[in-house]
């Protein structure tokens, strides 16, 4: 009879998460920003079809990077859990808070369990009727579960991208506003041209299924600002 | 279910949410397994609800009374629905279980679209609706039976459609109008005579409006507008710009017009 070969759990949990970020690395970042209309949601995406942002319910976003069939999954339960839940009682009843931390509790297992951890980072937004009720959850490749405020961002540049919008944040822009600010971080932190946007909103004022894909008109706005 | 993650494999029910709810161990009310013989349980009953095509989409009518046997049951109940963003469901048949077939439809058609990233297509919408209808026969053998009335607008094409149906799941489409419920006989003698192909928005919503108090004067089941507590028809009106519920306003001021007319 063989025996494994005993790995201490500190050992484990570094080379998983190590495999993850090296993952992770590699994808587009994606942008989530509190403005006065509503959630925005900006990603670099060169692909016109394969999205990585997406509706969940009435007031709920998600957006995900990092392997596309992994978060592609993981997007699928989510609906189905919105779905199967607002139709078992109300549809006011589907929030955000459960769902992201049912996906960190998926996330979670999946890492210390599953034979390779998922190489993703996802975020999971919802509009409220004002900016004060606006959630962000952001759930990393090993289910830790963040509640972020005003922007959030995740992927390979989270963290640059995080830094470059806080400088130039003050007080909550509209939706124009937000799509400069959030593309010309971009521009300055990748350093290159952007290859394509994709960009959703979580439109405050809407009366049910808040989620709509931003117009050519509205994202050329994007283009206002050279960068630098 | 909250708390124990989401089951992330793939698993059979596709992009169907009824299939879904299978999987959890739901049901939709109406496919409890069936008794032996006729029930005669004393359950509302909707009744008379039309779709007439128009020069720019079609129009949805519904009167708003349910009875129970010969009795009012309801003065305010909801018959014609938004399915979705280009097209509208209207009920006539056992209340209850028709409620919940739109209620699972809806659901239907936005799960499909989220999932799949694209809306159906009408011919699709109605061919699923069929189906459900169609699963809903062994209720219907014993009496429960729901007739739903569809109509709605091609994405593509911009065209609008009306799709009859009846209780083993056939769908017809209707060339000009469509009517459902006890009052749809008079409702359709009063549109054969009326209907023109090139009506426009108001005209289309008066002569709906007409026929529905033709149907309400003739079909004791039907309400017309009943202007003692304001209580007026539900029209919505599907073009390619989308889905619209007219107001009280609107749908009060086309009532008068109409009780003008109809004598």
């Amino acid at each position: 009879m063989t025996m494994p070969f005993y790995v201490p759990p500190e050992q484990l949990v570094k080379d998983r998460a190590e495999y993850a970020k090296k993952g992770i690395a590699r994808g587009r970042s994606i942008v989530a920003l509190e403005t006065m209309d509503g959630v925005l949601l900006l990603a670099e995406n060169p692909s016109r079809t394969l999205t990585k942002i997406s509706e969940i319910y009435d007031r709920i976003a998600f957006a995900g990077v990092g392997r596309y069939n992994e978060f592609e999954a993981l997007r699928v339960a989510g609906i189905r859990h919105a779905d199967v839940k607002g139709y078992q009682y109300g549809r006011t009843d589907v929030m955000a808070k459960s769902l992201a931390s049912a996906f960190s509790h998926t996330l979670g297992q999946i890492f210390i369990q599953g034979a390779k951890p998922y190489e993703i980072e996802i975020l999971i937004t919802e509009v409220g009727s004002t900016p004060s009720e606006d959630r962000l959850y952001k759930v990393t490749f090993d289910g830790t579960l963040y509640d972020e405020e005003r922007f959030a961002a995740i992927g390979g540049q989270s963290e640059a991208l995080t830094a470059k919008i806080g400088e130039g944040f003050n007080g909550r822009p509209d939706l124009a506003g937000g799509l400069q600010l959030a593309a010309n971080a971009f521009r300055e932190v990748e350093d290159r041209t952007i290859e394509g946007w994709e960009a959703a909103i979580l439109d405050r004022g809407a009366e049910r299924r808040s989620f709509r894909r931003l117009t050519e008109e509205e994202l050329a706005a994007t283009n206002e600002v050279p960068s630098g | 279910m909250i708390g124990d993650g989401l089951p992330v494999e793939v698993p059979p029910p596709g992009s169907s949410f009824t299939d879904l709810l299978h999987t959890y161990d739901l049901n939709a009310k109406w496919e409890v397994p069936p008794e032996t013989g006729h029930v005669d349980l004393p359950v509302p009953e909707a009744t008379t609800v039309m779709a007439l095509r128009f020069e720019s989409g079609v129009i949805m009518v519904g009167d708003r009374q349910a009875t129970e046997g010969y009795t009012v049951a309801h003065r305010r109940m909801q018959k014609v629905f938004a399915a979705d963003r280009y097209s509208a469901v209207a009920i006539s048949g056992t209340a209850g279980l028709a409620i919940e077939l739109v209620r699972l439809f809806q659901t239907e058609l936005e799960h499909y679209e989220k999932l799949e990233g694209v809306r159906l297509s009408l011919d699709g919408k109605a061919t699923y609706l069929a189906r459900m209808v169609r699963g809903q026969l062994p209720m219907a053998l014993q009496g429960l039976v729901v007739i739903p009335l569809f109509c709605g607008v091609d994405e593509v094409t911009g065209n609008g459609h009306v799709f009859t149906f009846d209780a083993v799941g056939g769908r017809y489409e209707e060339h000009d109008f469509g009517s459902t419920g006890s009052g749809s006989r008079e409702a359709k003698s009063y549109l054969r005579t009326t209907y023109t192909a090139d009506l426009d928005e108001t005209s289309a919503v008066d002569i709906a409006m007409q026929a529905l108090v033709a149907a309400a004067d003739q079909d004791v089941a039907t309400g017309g507008p009943d202007i003692r507590r304001g209580i007026y028809p539900n029209v919505v009106v599907v073009t390619s710009e989308g889905l619209r519920d007219l107001s009280t306003d609107e749908t009060a001021a086309s009532a008068q017009r109409a009780l003008e007319v109809i004598r």
